[in-house]
């Protein structure tokens, strides 16, 4: 059983990558459950999709200090849920931070440094990607989903494979967006 | 035999196809929308789908179908619900003859609406039997006990699911369609003709069918007993899955009684329960519905059980549960102690990130044109419910007033006719216009009312994921349909100043609108650009650090997403630019130019 939270911002495709992770569970034979954020939110609110893979399994909302993986779009929105977390659970967040325009209105200088500062001090399992990079190597800021289901997958704590994770999403991408995603896929899975 | 990943929203929608229903109606509301859609999507090719012009529409054409016998279903938010509640208590009293099922989704919360209202409530004012499913998987199977329901009774009936249940997925059995019956066809009799007569005889018959059918749900597959002991949790609905959970979490065992059709209330089943316990939990949302229905057994049976729930502070009262909140109430229900209270790592401060209209988004273009145009001058902005009512939040800070779907036109002449020395502006989108604005308009000319009316016209119904409606000129069956022009409906309304305008020409715009305020009675004024999310995206647009200032004016007046700060410069995100040029307009520098 494995119950995994994404965390982002509205429009960085959270929806999309949750319903992968679920259906890459459920082709190998594994019930899955979600709680998407849909609406208001997805105009860049907060958004969290909650994935719980597992045979018994009532709430479709993971309960506090239960979360295996934390999949942080951006930093603040990983150290938003981190309650989330149980105190072995693994978080991978990418590096780079979505101002809200209440920031910028305020002058306020966030720019996500301190968060992942943050994480560093209270999170043994952390990995840190630079999505950003891996977005301009594939040409599309729209692969980030992707490449943080790469680096999730990476870590062996999502109950399915590398091979898994692709198979879904040759099932599930329309061919011409295919190559760039596979791509993001593969450099978030080799990233370091 | 096949398992899918299904959204509770498509679970519903499957379950129908697979009950036979051949015509399908709705309005889009948040969290209801995709069960239509994937009726559209899914169709075997028998169906019917219409995105109807508002919720009274949807509701009466699909009373229409099920007066000839074919089973029908129309989709809906709980606040369309209101819309159309005047078709639905007299259908109350007509009844129908295939099966018709009214799907009204609630929003505890709220999530994407404007109240927390419970539609178990309506059931129980209107006196129909509802269904509230606990999951995607008994949404499935439940829909289809729903049009079994309203055949055998020939009653409307309510299926309630909530957000959790509409916006949550699971895995989904699905199972072949069932056979599609020959409706008889509509047969003419002077029970389809509601008069003062009938409607008491029929009365009499709905008050008598309340009891057979509280009978009949106490032996309901999805109405239960479990468990054991003298206390017990009465639930349903998302609550039942999370009283689960929290029973699993906190080793504990108690009698769990489930309630999926809240009204009539399975009266046996209940009592059977409370006889057995000494004291009972009610963990619901929204209203207390199902322990005011124990509270009445306890009465009506002299009953000596204490019943905690809402009523006695025990669940909150507002806002949805979570596992949380319901594991506390049942540890302290429980006597657990054991359950020792949540200690987590104090967070540092959080960026708030409230939401937001997108980066290119023309309606940020038609608020700064009217706010531009009217500085200095004591104007009141009345907003209505779409995207625009974005527009409320700084920097743009253009919407006064927001009540419901339609209300921004006429609530401005409520203003106007207490204020007449303030300008008074009504922002309406194009959905909403269709929806139900056209009335409020008519309501001005007719009554010589001075205001401006502003149409945000985006060529979509934005909010709930850009849903055809009548101006877009396509249906949901795929046709293409007469494209209703919303500049020639205000004409023919007797407005005699309406002009359109292209909002990301922003001198052109400030001086319509300046104009247009010049206009005594009603006038008009359409921005026509379309959303972003059906449109390319324009050549993008960069900072030329060179010229830059740092004055941040871009920033102050637009609040533009994209507009971003990094050490000490203003410079535009990429990712997020659709080219839209408003920044460069604003900009007193001309340090914003279009990249190549």
């Amino acid at each position: 059983m494995v119950d995994c939270i994404l965390a982002g911002v509205g429009g960085q495709g959270t929806v999309l990558a949750s319903k992968i992770i679920a259906e890459a569970a459920m082709a190998k034979g594994y019930k899955a459950r979600t709680a998407e954020t849909i609406g208001m939110a997805q105009r860049g609110g907060c958004v969290v999709s909650h994935v719980r893979i597992g045979n018994d399994i009532h709430s479709p909302l993971i309960p506090h200090k239960t979360a295996d993986i934390i999949i942080g779009f951006e930093p603040a929105e990983a150290v938003r849920c981190l309650p989330y977390l149980k105190d072995t659970g693994v978080i991978i967040v990418n590096q780079k931070a979505v101002k809200p325009v209440t920031a910028s209105l305020s002058d306020s200088d966030y720019d996500g440094s301190e968060m992942l500062l943050f994480l560093r001090s209270q999170v043994e399992n952390l990995k840190i990607v630079d999505g950003e990079a891996i977005c301009s190597a594939c040409g599309s800021p729209k692969v980030l989903n992707i490449a943080l289901l790469g680096a999730a997958v990476a870590t062996g704590s999502l109950l399915i494979s590398y091979a898994d994770l692709e198979r879904t999403i040759r099932a599930k991408l329309p061919s011409r967006v295919l190559a760039m995603n596979l791509q993001a896929l593969s450099l978030g899975v080799e990233y370091d | 035999m096949a398992q899918e990943l299904l959204m509770g929203n498509q679970a519903i929608a499957m379950g129908a196809i697979r009950a036979g229903v051949r015509i399908v109606t709705g309005y889009p509301g948040t969290p209801s929308t995709e069960i239509l859609e994937t009726i559209a999507a899914r169709n075997p090719g028998h169906i019917y789908v219409e995105w109807s012009v508002n919720e009274k529409a949807a509701l009466e054409v699909a009373a229409g179908a099920a007066y000839t016998g074919v089973r029908s279903m129309v989709t809906m938010k709980q606040v369309g619900l209101n819309v159309a509640s005047d078709p639905l208590m007299s259908l109350v009293y007509i009844g129908v003859k295939g099966g018709m099922v009214i799907v009204v989704a609630d929003d505890p919360g709220p999530i994407s609406s404007q109240t927390e209202q419970d539609t178990r409530h309506f059931a129980i004012f209107a006196k129909l039997p509802v269904f509230d499913p606990s999951s995607p998987e008994e949404a499935y199977l439940m829909i289809e006990d729903a049009f079994a329901y309203s055949e055998k009774h020939n009653t409307p009936v309510l299926f309630r699911p909530t957000t959790r249940v509409c916006h949550g997925s699971a895995s989904i059995n699905l199972e072949d369609n069932i056979a599609l019956k020959k409706p008889e066809g509509f047969v003419k009799d002077p029970k389809w003709s509601i008069f003062p007569r009938l409607s008491y005889q029929n009365h009499l018959l709905i008050e008598a069918r309340q009891p057979v059918l509280a009978e009949d749900f106490s032996s309901y597959r999805f109405n239960s007993i479990l468990g054991s002991g003298k206390k017990g949790i009465a639930t349903g609905g998302i609550s039942y899955a999370y009283t689960k959970e929290a029973l699993t979490m906190l080793s504990a065992e108690c009698r769990l009684l489930k309630v999926s059709t809240p009204h009539p209330f399975p009266e046996k089943l209940a009592l059977e329960f409370l006889q057995a316990v000494d004291e009972v939990l009610v963990v619901e949302e929204l209203d207390p519905v199902i322990e005011k229905e124990l509270i009445f057994l306890c009465g009506k049976h002299h009953l000596n059980v204490k019943i905690n729930g809402k009523l006695t502070h025990h669940i909150q009262n507002a806002g949805e549960n979570t596992v949380e909140s319901v594991s506390q109430a049942v540890a302290e229900f429980m006597s657990i102690t054991a359950m020792a209270r949540e200690e987590h790592p104090v967070l540092p401060e959080l960026p708030v990130r409230p939401p937001v209209l997108c980066a290119g988004c023309p309606h940020r273009a038609s608020f700064y044109a009217v706010k531009k145009a009217m500085r200095g001058r004591r104007s009141i902005f009345s907003g209505d419910i779409g995207c625009y009512t974005l527009g409320n939040a700084s920097p743009l800070n253009m919407v006064d007033t927001c009540l419901c779907m339609g209300a921004g036109i006429t609530i401005a002449q409520g203003l106007e006719r207490a204020e007449p020395g303030v300008k008074h502006f009504a922002f309406v989108g194009d959905s909403t216009f269709f929806h139900s604005g056209i009335t409020g308009v008519i309501n001005a000319v007719y009554n010589e009312t001075d205001i401006v009316l502003v149409v945000l016209d985006n060529s979509t119904t934005a909010m709930t994921g850009h849903q055809p409606h009548p101006g877009t000129g396509r249906t949901m069956m795929g046709n293409i349909a007469e494209k209703i022009s919303i500049s020639d409906v205000i004409t023919a309304l007797g407005v005699k100043y309406v002009t359109t305008c292209n909002p990301f020409d922003l001198e052109k715009a400030v001086k319509t609108v300046k104009e247009a305020a010049e206009h005594e009675g009603i006038a008009a004024i359409i921005f026509e650009a379309p959303c972003i999310a059906i449109t390319k995206p324009s050549p993008l647009y960069a900072v030329d650090e060179d010229k830059c200032t740092d004055c941040r004016i871009c920033i102050k007046e637009l609040g533009c997403p994209a507009l971003i700060t990094a050490d000490d410069k203003v410079f535009i995100e990429p990712a997020l630019c659709y080219g839209c040029s408003i920044c460069a307009q604003v900009c007193p520098f001309d340090a914003i130019g279009g990249v190549d």
